[in-house]
């Protein structure tokens, strides 16, 4: 242990608490800032000078968005879509994974590289012929046409994830289910799946984040208003009432809750899913 | 086992990869290969889309983007944001890192900290741009902070003056990307072995003596790989610059992503939107080529 009697010492020491407080405003004081705009009046949010506390605190912004069937459907669609997505990716990358982890097979490199790049392709590049596909199957404005376009994003990254994590299992585990003559579907389902809980829930977290966030499709492959997602709907919001801050405020808040909720909750495995592809 | 059971479990172990990865082969195949199959196809053809039977453009419709200023504006655009969004991501990721590693600090305040520092990272990229839009409105909070501080004069319109627009919207994209840099350098500045340190410490090496010659070039595999990534995904940005600016004022935002989508969604010319979305993915793949090859070589 250092010592730290020195007043150089101790001036760096307030130093670094100085800048943690400033970095502190940097990251959070926006959403405080959200936070606090959506329990205040329209016009307190442009009050001059600012109202750091809001002075007359008001629920009226969630009561708009909560009682209107209208807006809980784009929450509705969001929860739905996404965990549509995130059951089905799981599922497939599970398999992949496996087929990846536990066997040797010609092609194995390559594929996993193919799977590598296909996470930088430009979203807007498959935009148009998705657009193109999706109308000529006639499933434009529809569930399916979000579930499957949202798929191809987040089936390489899970694909990754999974395999990641199946590589840490030790390989003995299943093979002894093979020496007793059971194949490797049945090792797969008895063994692999119920000590992988950690890596699926990864997976499953870092899936319906992206499915939640997902702005781009939604907006080009959706129409109707009973077919939006919240990130779409945020953007009606704004469009229909300028003016109405609180309100979009509430929403985002309403918006951001199962992310954060999940973060707070599943922290580690939060973190494990969005940084392992990048640090490995 | 007899020998005919034998060949058969043998041949089971043969196909069963295939097997477990074709669903996954099936969808990446059909929904994403294809379509850039596809796309590359459109951007040679006449009324792609639109028209059942499309005649053949030929180099038509790059031709008529690469004679579009806006076109090369976006271009520009889209480098500016990117390069500073990557540049101030790894500075305040690294900075934030360092003061959250350092031993000065209360663990619980370190981890409270933590949390709080990768805040900007759980929100949408809608949520983000109608936050800033908030805070950046000409009666919003910030203007009114910086009048009171006396750094401004007269209330600055942050999206709507095409002097700022582009500094507003980067401003933005650097709050909510750092995160991914600042979670990744420390992990990394735990994997340091403390030896190296101690080494340092009895040559009588002074705190920046130790972060250039040993804390940097440790981290240099982690700064290179989420720089190339980082750099991708920004370049491929669309909803923070949609919901703040629509790419205006006067095209003053306009990167490539929302000069492709209103070809293709705002002006339905599919043929030539589907030109510069192959633009768009060759400079990506460029990139990738070059993210594999770096984390191949490590």
């Amino acid at each position: 242990m250092r010592k730290r009697h020195t007043p150089k010492d101790r001036l760096i020491t307030v130093a670094l608490h100085l800048a943690l407080a400033a970095g502190l405003f940097f990251a959070a004081f926006p959403i405080y800032w959200m936070l606090s705009s959506s329990f205040k009046s329209n016009t307190e949010i442009f009050a001059l000078p600012p109202t750091i506390l809001p002075k007359a605190f008001t629920l009226e912004a969630y009561a708009a968005i909560l009682g209107d069937p209208v807006k809980l459907r784009f929450f509705f669609n969001s929860y739905f879509v996404a965990g549509a997505v995130t059951v089905l990716t799981v599922l497939i990358a599970l398999l992949a994974a496996y087929g990846f982890s536990r066997f040797n097979f010609r092609g194995k490199g390559s594929l996993n590289t193919l799977i590598i790049s296909t996470q930088t392709i430009p979203p807007i590049t498959l935009l148009i012929p998705f657009f193109g596909l999706v109308v000529s199957y006639g499933i434009f404005d529809t569930y399916i046409a979000l579930i499957l376009t949202y798929l191809v994003f987040t089936l390489p990254y899970a694909i990754l994830l999974m395999t990641g994590y199946l590589n840490t299992l030790p390989r003995d585990l299943d093979e002894a289910v093979a020496v007793d003559g059971g194949s490797s579907w049945t090792a797969l389902w008895r063994v692999i799946v119920p000590i992988s809980l950690p890596g699926i829930v990864a997976t499953s977290v870092y899936t319906f984040l992206l499915c939640w966030n997902e702005f781009l499709f939604a907006l080009t492959l959706t129409k109707s208003t009973s077919m939006r997602t919240v990130p779409i709907g945020i953007q009606l919001l704004m469009g229909q009432h300028a003016f109405e801050w609180n309100q979009m405020m509430a929403m985002s808040v309403l918006g951001s809750l199962p992310l954060l909720l999940i973060y707070l909750v599943a922290q580690r495995y939060f973190l494990a899913g969005m940084t392992a592809g990048s640090v490995k | 086992m007899t020998r005919q059971k034998r060949s058969h479990h043998k041949l089971k172990r043969a196909v069963a990869p295939y097997l477990y990865l074709s669903p996954s082969l099936l969808i990446i195949g059909l929904l994403m290969l294809l379509p850039m199959v596809t796309v590359i196809g459109y951007s040679f053809q006449n009324s792609a889309v639109l028209r059942r039977d499309p005649s053949f453009a030929g180099l038509k419709h790059y031709q008529a983007i690469f004679d579009d200023p806006v076109f090369w504006a976006s271009l520009w655009h889209t480098l500016y944001f990117t390069c500073m969004s990557v540049i101030f991501h790894m500075t305040i990721g690294m900075i934030f890192a360092l003061m959250l590693n350092s031993d000065r600090i209360n663990p619980t305040l370190r981890n409270i900290l933590r949390v709080l520092y990768i805040l900007p990272w759980l929100f949408t990229a809608v949520i983000i741009a109608v936050i800033w839009r908030l805070l950046l409105e000409p009666n919003g909070v910030v203007n009114s902070i910086l009048m009171q501080l006396g750094i401004i004069g007269s209330k600055v319109e942050w999206f709507s003056s095409p002097e700022t627009a582009l500094h507003a919207v980067t401003f933005a994209n650097i709050w909510a990307g750092y995160p991914l840099f600042m979670v990744s350098l420390l992990a990394g500045l735990q994997g340091i072995p403390k030896d190296f340190y101690e080494a340092a410490d009895i040559d009588g090496a002074k705190a920046y003596q130790k972060l250039i010659f040993i804390t940097i070039p440790q981290l240099m595999p982690i700064i290179i790989s989420i720089s190339l990534l980082d750099f991708i995904w920004t370049m491929q940005v669309f909803p923070l610059i949609w919901i703040t600016t629509g790419g205006g004022p006067i095209y003053s935002t306009e990167v490539l992503s929302t000069y492709t989508y209103k070809l293709a969604f705002s002006s339905y010319n599919l043929s030539q939107a589907s030109a510069s979305a192959v633009v768009i993915l060759l400079i990506s793949l460029g990139l990738t080529l070059l993210y594999i090859r770096y984390q191949k070589a490590r």
